[in-house]
């Protein structure tokens, strides 16, 4: 039998390697590109002013987002606390409970599939359901919003931080006659919790940056917070509206937001994984 | 079986069965509040629509006029636009995500690697409107100097690359959207590149086979239903993106052949014009739009899950 030289074949290896190399190197470069840009763009426009002040009108200079940032807060935290407990809960059932159940396996996808919808239809669906009835713009609805998209990460994290807690542990605390309850919410939870923290971690993380789902929900607003009763000022909106109009110093203050958020949801991530980390170590 | 009562220190200690079935059903129905969720967000999305989709029929989703003054809609361009992104999108985030994870799992020595990794899974990290920012005052130009000049001297003889080089449009909307999903498609093709069992490839190796033969022989056939799945998670991503493609696309409602000139996206055209609809017609249509990506996304996002459960479960049984 005759062998085929190894040459072609060896180069064809090399350009894929070359290529895969290069590839890894692009995503990289991307990465570092936009926050590059988002940082030099960015400190431009921070100043002890943007924390402390309310927007002005474009070509007045000065002034800040801090409005802005105190919405985006309470926001988030509302979207937080409706959705961890719900999602803690649901995550405890497909965990504890949901062997062999259809209902398990049926929530279990619509999850995953829920984690893939697009988030401006997940707004479209929170001002039919809250802006139509209400006739106004609200913080409510924003919250609403971000808390569907918060409910199935942390349902899914939190099934699986659960199932990594070794089934002896369960029994251990079962055998010394605790309820099935107190075994979870006391021992297990607390064998899971840097998972679960991260878990939260991550879904605060994804919609602190979300814009689609506010646009119709919670709007903006140029004034203080108030209540999530009104149309409620944040970040995402602000940067939207700022960087689509043709005004410099609008523009400018768009890109200090713009490094506010990512920045915030970078560390965000960044703790998450090592919290996860330590944990697997 | 039930417990008995049972005497401890001379308390008696009820079982604590009625606690526990509180609690497993309560949990029972946080859980059933994910699929009520997707189920409530598809009827309503229904019913809103309802109007509009009574007022033009099937000729809505073949018709490109958009006209809020004259009350006529139709989703034929929104449709086109979604698509077309999309197809650029995957076109080069496919081959981009395959050679990073091939990078990962294959090439690199494990510190790179997990680094790497890392900062590929931070792309997904970045929020949709900072890509936006970026798109619009950065890469937009970027391309309107560099890249659309190019294309335009060496295939300008293609309708696809004719037209003014002005940057915002189609193509760099679609090439965004690639950078945005990458991270989604190499992360879970490292994991199906991981999982393949060692015997298999060293297998390969033993025979000879070059690191490209072993994962395009062998890797990417096993663990082709699992890619494809990544694929598919990957594709519903960018169907749905919404704040990147607004700020880059143009907003143009019409069909071009060109993948220069602006256009638009379902995504974008509700966050362009969903909070300054007023008439219930124009709201209806906007909604009948969401429907059309509702539908498209639950059914891309439904393979995704399939082919990925598919994989997950022959792996648990030791294939």
């Amino acid at each position: 039998m005759k062998l085929r030289p190894p040459t072609g074949r060896r180069l064809t290896n090399l350009t894929v390697s070359i290529w895969a190399g290069a590839s890894a190197l692009l995503g990289i470069f991307i990465l570092f590109w936009i926050l590059y840009v988002v940082l030099v763009r960015g400190l431009g426009a921070l100043n002890l002013e943007f924390f402390t002040h309310l927007p002005t009108p474009p070509g007045m200079g000065g002034g800040g987002l801090a409005n802005a940032i105190v919405g985006t807060l309470f926001l988030t935290a509302a979207a937080t606390l409706i959705a961890v407990p719900l999602g803690l809960m649901a995550g405890i059932y497909l965990a504890e409970f949901s062997e062999d159940s259809r209902a398990g396996d049926y929530s279990r996808f619509s999850a995953n599939v829920l984690m893939g919808m697009p988030s401006i239809i997940v707004g479209v669906f929170a001002y039919a359901l809250v802006v139509v009835p209400l006739g106004h713009f609200s913080g409510y609805a924003g919250a609403l919003a971000l808390s569907i998209l918060m409910l199935p990460v942390i349902t899914r994290t939190t099934e699986d931080m659960l199932r990594l807690v070794p089934n002896t542990l369960r029994e251990s605390a079962l055998a010394l006659g605790a309820p099935r309850w107190k075994v979870t919410l006391a021992i297990v939870f607390r064998a899971a919790k840097g998972g679960l923290i991260t878990g939260i971690l991550l879904a605060v993380a994804r919609v602190s940056g979300e814009t689609a789902p506010l646009l119709f929900t919670a709007l903006n607003s140029p004034y203080w917070f108030g209540s999530l009763g009104e149309p409620t000022p944040n970040l995402t909106v602000t940067i939207f509206n700022y960087a689509m109009s043709p005004y410099p110093d609008w523009q400018q203050k768009a890109w200090g937001a713009s490094l506010l958020i990512t920045f915030g949801v970078l560390i965000l991530t960044v703790l998450a994984r090592f919290l996860l980390r330590e944990k697997k170590v | 079986m039930t417990p008995a009562l049972r005497v401890v220190n001379g308390r008696k200690i009820k079982p604590s069965a009625r606690g526990d079935r509180t609690f497993r059903w309560l949990t029972f129905f946080c859980s059933l509040l994910v699929p009520l969720v997707m189920l409530a967000i598809g009827l309503e999305l229904i019913s809103s629509s309802w109007p509009a989709v009574k007022q033009f029929g099937l000729g809505f989703f073949f018709s490109q006029e958009w006209n809020p003054v004259l009350q006529e809609f139709g989703a034929a361009s929104s449709i086109f636009g979604t698509l077309v992104s999309t197809l650029i999108a995957m076109v080069i985030a496919v081959p981009l995500s395959l050679a990073i994870a091939l990078f990962l799992v294959e090439l690199a020595p494990p510190k790179v690697s997990r680094t790497v990794g890392t900062l590929i899974e931070l792309l997904a990290a970045v929020p949709s409107i900072i890509y936006g920012m970026w798109g619009l005052f950065v890469f937009a130009p970027f391309m309107a100097h560099y890249v659309q000049p190019f294309l335009g001297q060496t295939f300008g003889f293609l309708p696809l690359f004719q037209g003014p080089p002005i940057g915002i449009g189609m193509l760099t909307a679609g090439i965004i959207l690639a950078f945005m999903v990458l991270p989604f498609i190499s992360a879970i093709s490292r994991d199906v590149f991981q999982l393949v069992p060692p015997v298999v490839k060293e297998s390969a190796f033993g025979m000879g086979a070059t690191t490209w033969e072993v994962t395009y022989k062998v890797t990417i056939p096993y663990g082709l239903v699992g890619i494809i799945g990544a694929v598919f998670l990957g594709l519903g991503r960018a169907l749905g993106e919404t704040m990147a493609v607004t700020f880059v696309i143009g907003n143009a409602h019409r069909i071009a052949a060109s993948l220069f000139a602006p256009g638009n996206t379902i995504a974008s055209t509700l966050a362009n014009e969903f909070s300054e609809a007023t008439e219930p017609l124009y709201v209806s249509s906007l909604v009948a739009l969401g429907l059309v990506l509702y539908l498209i996304t639950y059914l891309v996002q439904v393979v995704s899950q399939m082919m990925l459960r598919r994989m997950y479960r022959a792996w648990s049984v030791g294939l």
